[in-house]
């Protein structure tokens, strides 16, 4: 066993872990976030995605000993106060999810495209960048809308209704 | 995947001494090839050697009329690098064109080269541009490297520490990807230097990257797209499997190396 130390949605965590725990097993199952998924488990569908150092990663494909002194996020850092991410509001108001399962990581790889690429994003490029996310309810049509008013939302623009 | 014991280097010569010492030790680089691979209980190493903190292998600086990239950086940082898309826009294009932006973030140069997958895009890119990859023993020009499926001129106790690029004056890459793996079915990349012209092929070869002599003479005589049209590869010598025939591939070497030579010409 060794010990792994990290800071995870802005507290200081740390355990004793084997060589090979993956970061999403140390989240899960140390930690008890289970808000992080485990889809494929071949780093492939990015039901795991977590921020790592302010980057998009599959956690199912790290070791959590390679997170040492890392800062870590995942979905249940987004929300303050009762009150939800705007990423996760919009994926609420557009009905970006069906089972749900997919989501954590779709919101997770959406901030990120936010965070490299801005808020005024085009369906085109959205759906280029959400490559690595797999969902096999929604067809990712209201992921995309939503994707594009939770990316407009957290540039201080109000969020657009959905179209009923 | 099985127990392992677990060693993170701090510096790449401390890494280098661990790979010799360690019974049946393995470096983790970006770890999105090794770990699926320990996963599945394909490999199990005794002892991983994580890079992740060595910042000795990590970055890109141009060095005269060529460019250089530490083995630990990742597919992000050469995709989004200023001064790569400044003066090998190609090569920032082939990187941005790896996986998808989670595994770009984690996936490095190094451990792309040093695993040589037949179906990845860097050996194209490599053996194109005419690269030397510096080990911390030696030297070794891309077209030496490259010795067939998953292997290398690697040799006991040796790691890629920085690949060094020649400026091409044109360089581009294209794939066809595998619709499910987005790997590379084919692809073509393509360097003009002077008078030279290099043309590598990734994806198709039945032992990796291989470079497509009749292109470039094509190529060398008259840089342009026509020069290829008329060229057909052979299909011997190429795979042929669930995803697309040896004809198949052979038929996608063409296409995709006018892409290629398009792409490179477009400005």
């Amino acid at each position: 066993m060794a010990t792994v130390s990290m800071t995870v949605n802005g507290k200081a965590v740390s355990g004793n872990v084997e060589p090979r725990t993956l970061l999403v097993q140390f989240l899960r199952e140390n930690l008890r976030l289970t808000g992080t998924h485990v889809g494929c488990d071949t780093s492939q569908c990015g039901a795991c995605v977590v921020h790592v150092d302010g980057k998009a990663v599959k956690s199912c494909t790290l070791l959590a000993l390679s997170c040492d002194g890392s800062d870590v996020v995942t979905i249940e850092g987004l929300a303050h106060d009762g009150k939800l991410h705007p990423m996760q509001e919009a994926f609420r108001e557009h009905h970006g999810l069906q089972c749900g399962y997919c989501t954590p990581g779709m919101i997770m790889s959406a901030i990120d495209i936010v965070n490299r690429k801005g808020n005024a994003l085009d369906e085109h490029t959205i759906r280029e960048e959400l490559e690595g996310n797999i969902c096999r309810c929604t067809g990712y049509h209201n992921i995309v809308k939503a994707v594009e008013a939770g990316a407009a939302a957290m540039g201080g623009k109000a969020m657009p209704m959905a179209a009923e | 995947m099985y127990e392992f014991k677990y060693h993170r280097a701090t510096s790449a010569r401390q890494a280098a001494n661990l790979l010799v010492k360690a019974d049946d030790a393995k470096l983790l680089a970006g770890g999105h090839t090794l770990l699926p691979t320990m996963k599945q209980r394909l490999a199990s190493p005794a002892n991983i050697i994580d890079l992740g903190k060595v910042a000795e292998l990590k970055g890109i600086e141009i060095k005269g009329k060529t460019i250089v990239i530490g083995a630990m950086t990742t597919h992000a940082e050469v995709a989004n690098s200023a001064a790569v898309q400044a003066h090998l826009p190609g090569l920032a294009a082939l990187a941005e064109g790896i996986g998808d932006p989670q595994v770009r973030h984690k996936g490095t140069i190094g451990g792309s080269v040093a695993n040589n997958d037949p179906s990845a895009d860097y050996p194209a890119g490599l053996v194109a541009l005419g690269a030397t990859i510096v080990t911390n023993k030696r030297k070794i020009a891309a077209d030496d490297f490259f010795q067939g499926m998953f292997a290398t001129a690697l040799g006991e106790g040796e790691m890629i520490v920085k690949i060094i690029f020649p400026i091409a004056s044109r360089f581009a890459y294209a794939k066809f990807p595998n619709p499910a793996s987005r790997y590379a079915l084919v692809g073509v990349a393509v360097a003009r230097k002077g008078a030279s012209v290099r043309v590598a092929v990734t994806g198709a070869g039945e032992n990796g990257v291989f470079r497509w002599a009749d292109a470039e003479k094509a190529l060398g005589a008259k840089f342009s797209a026509k020069s290829v049209e008329a060229l057909k590869a052979s299909a011997k010598g190429l795979n042929g499997d669930m995803h697309a025939s040896a004809d198949y591939r052979a038929h996608l070497i063409g296409v995709m190396a006018k892409r290629a030579v398009m792409a490179a010409t477009a400005k």
